[in-house]
């Protein structure tokens, strides 16, 4: 009964769980799904990571190539993300050129690399106005419930931090790069940016990490983005329904606490890696 | 409808004089709005904000392809042109927030299954480029006739490093600031429809306040005008 119920009138049917302040599958409404990371799994990339967000699964791979810097800023490298929805991860993408979601999400996942300069672009450059690095970083979904946004910073976020550069060096006489594979150094990862979303339900009710589902039902969406210093890097809202100044300041202080939470896990993994 | 409505809003007389707390920087650079301007689309209008200006055009409601119809409302597309080149992945993000926020204002439930398009030029860019579109938007939207529950009004705040806010930054302020806040708000009660940005802020400088109620500091809920256009919080 609950299921015809649930298929002719959806939002009613979430409505009567909301006002018991929980969700279908059972979390509270301030609730995170599992979250899980597993970091440095493609041998082929530079750095990688996978994470899942209860079912939502996002990898990240940063492969790091030459170039040449750009020529208004010749000490500055290049970070490149993209953000790839297959047909594989949800029934409404459809494979070709990139869509809307696809793009909107690479251009936030390219704002949030340069509101929270994760990564100094200085750093990338090996020699000024003639070679620099260049990293190209490539998020696939492969499962698609719900909160991407959430998903693909975490997953660039690990897979930063586990890039190893090797050490380059210009031969002065023949002026080539010589790569010394031997010697590899990590990333200096300067800030570690964490997004939390919520999904807006009748301009009042805010639930954080919303499913598929509960994203088609809402009214709108919120995305924070807070560094460690607790600063934001992006308050993205783009549209739905209004929202108060008490209510976001709810939600900050909400995105304060997975900061936390995500640090915490962040640290427990990279901790737990044995040296290559 | 005869002709052009010319409203021509002159900037207030005393420059920010509600917001002097927040510093010298709260006035508006002189804005000004043209409607029914083109004669093909249904509605349109050309917003300006000190140099930077916006045309927009809104198509609707028209005839849906089937694969985009939405059964029990009016499917909302944008159209964000740049001046040069051609539209990229930037200008899909910002096609996305327009039509986020003028979907949560425009009744789409009157005009079922059909298209509401509305068109963006960019004319030129002297800063603050996303509040004009949405300002363009949202008057283009008016003169077509298309059923609102409220207007909205787009506005662009510039943080720069020693924290003090300056309101419709310009080119060279947007550059040299720390941050740059693009907020929409909705002109019945002030709430927030749509915010975007750019560069790092700390909770203690944000432009809303914590109160229930005042939506954002910024912007004071106006008196209500008798009749009036409440044009939110640009024009007051």
């Amino acid at each position: 009964m609950a299921a015809g119920f649930k298929t002719v009138e959806p939002l009613e049917y979430y409505r009567r769980f909301l006002k018991e302040n929980c969700r279908p599958d059972g979390r509270e409404l301030g609730e995170f799904r599992a979250t899980t990371v597993n970091v440095g799994s493609i041998s082929t990339a530079d750095g990688s990571a996978l994470v899942k967000l209860g079912n939502t699964a996002v990898i990240c791979g940063v492969k790091a190539e030459f170039a040449a810097p750009p020529p208004d800023a010749p000490n500055k490298g290049y970070v490149v993300p993209n953000v790839d929805l297959p047909p594989l991860c949800s029934s409404r993408f459809r494979s070709g050129p990139p869509g809307e979601e696809a793009q909107v999400a690479s251009q936030f996942v390219a704002d949030v690399i340069e509101n929270s300069q994760m990564i100094r672009k200085e750093d990338l450059c090996i020699s000024p106005g003639k070679l620099a690095w260049v990293l190209y970083c490539d998020l696939i979904c492969l499962d698609c419930d719900g909160n991407l946004l959430d998903a693909c910073t975490f997953a660039l976020l690990a897979a930063l931090r586990n890039v190893q550069l090797p050490e380059v060096t210009i031969n002065q006489e023949t002026a080539l790069a010589e790569v010394n594979l031997k010697k590899k150094s990590h990333l200096n990862v300067r800030t570690h940016p964490v997004a939390t979303s919520f999904a807006v339900f009748d301009d009042t009710l805010l639930i954080v990490d919303p499913t598929g589902e509960e994203e088609r039902l809402a009214a709108g969406a919120l995305t924070l983005v807070m560094d460690e210093a607790g600063r934001l890097c992006c308050l993205h809202k783009p549209g739905g329904g209004g929202l108060t100044g008490a209510k976001l300041q709810d939600c900050v202080s909400r995105a304060v606490t997975r900061h936390r939470e995500v640090k915490k896990l962040m640290d427990e993994v990279f901790k737990s890696m044995k040296p290559k | 409808m005869e002709g052009s409505t010319q409203t021509d809003a002159k900037i207030r007389t005393d420059y920010g004089t509600d917001s002097s707390s927040r510093g010298p920087g709260c006035s508006l650079r002189h804005f000004a709005c043209e409607q029914n301007l083109l004669s093909r689309p249904d509605g349109s209008a050309s917003f300006l904000q000190g140099d930077t200006s916006v045309l927009a055009g809104v198509y609707g409601p028209a005839e849906v392809k089937v694969s985009k119809e939405i059964f029990n409302k009016a499917t909302l597309e944008v159209i964000l042109r740049p001046k040069i080149g051609l539209p990229g992945v930037a200008e899909k993000s910002r096609e996305r927030l327009i039509r986020n926020t003028c979907e949560a204002v425009v009744l789409g439930a009157l005009h079922p299954r059909t298209s509401i398009t509305i068109v963006l030029q960019v004319i030129s860019d002297a800063g603050s480029l996303l509040a004009c579109c949405l300002n363009a938007a949202c008057m283009a939207l008016v003169d077509a006739g298309v059923p609102m529950q409220a207007l909205f009004c787009g506005v662009t705040c510039a943080l720069d490093t020693d924290g003090t806010l300056m309101l419709d930054p310009t080119a060279k302020q947007e550059k040299e600031a720390r941050a740059v806040l693009t907020f929409a708000l909705d002109s019945v009660e002030q709430k927030l429809l749509m915010s975007t940005t750019k560069g790092l802020f700390s909770d203690a400088e944000r432009p809303w306040s914590g109160e229930e109620g005042d939506a954002f500091g910024i912007f004071p809920s106006p008196p209500a005008s008798p009749g009036g256009w409440r044009g939110g919080g640009l024009s007051r």
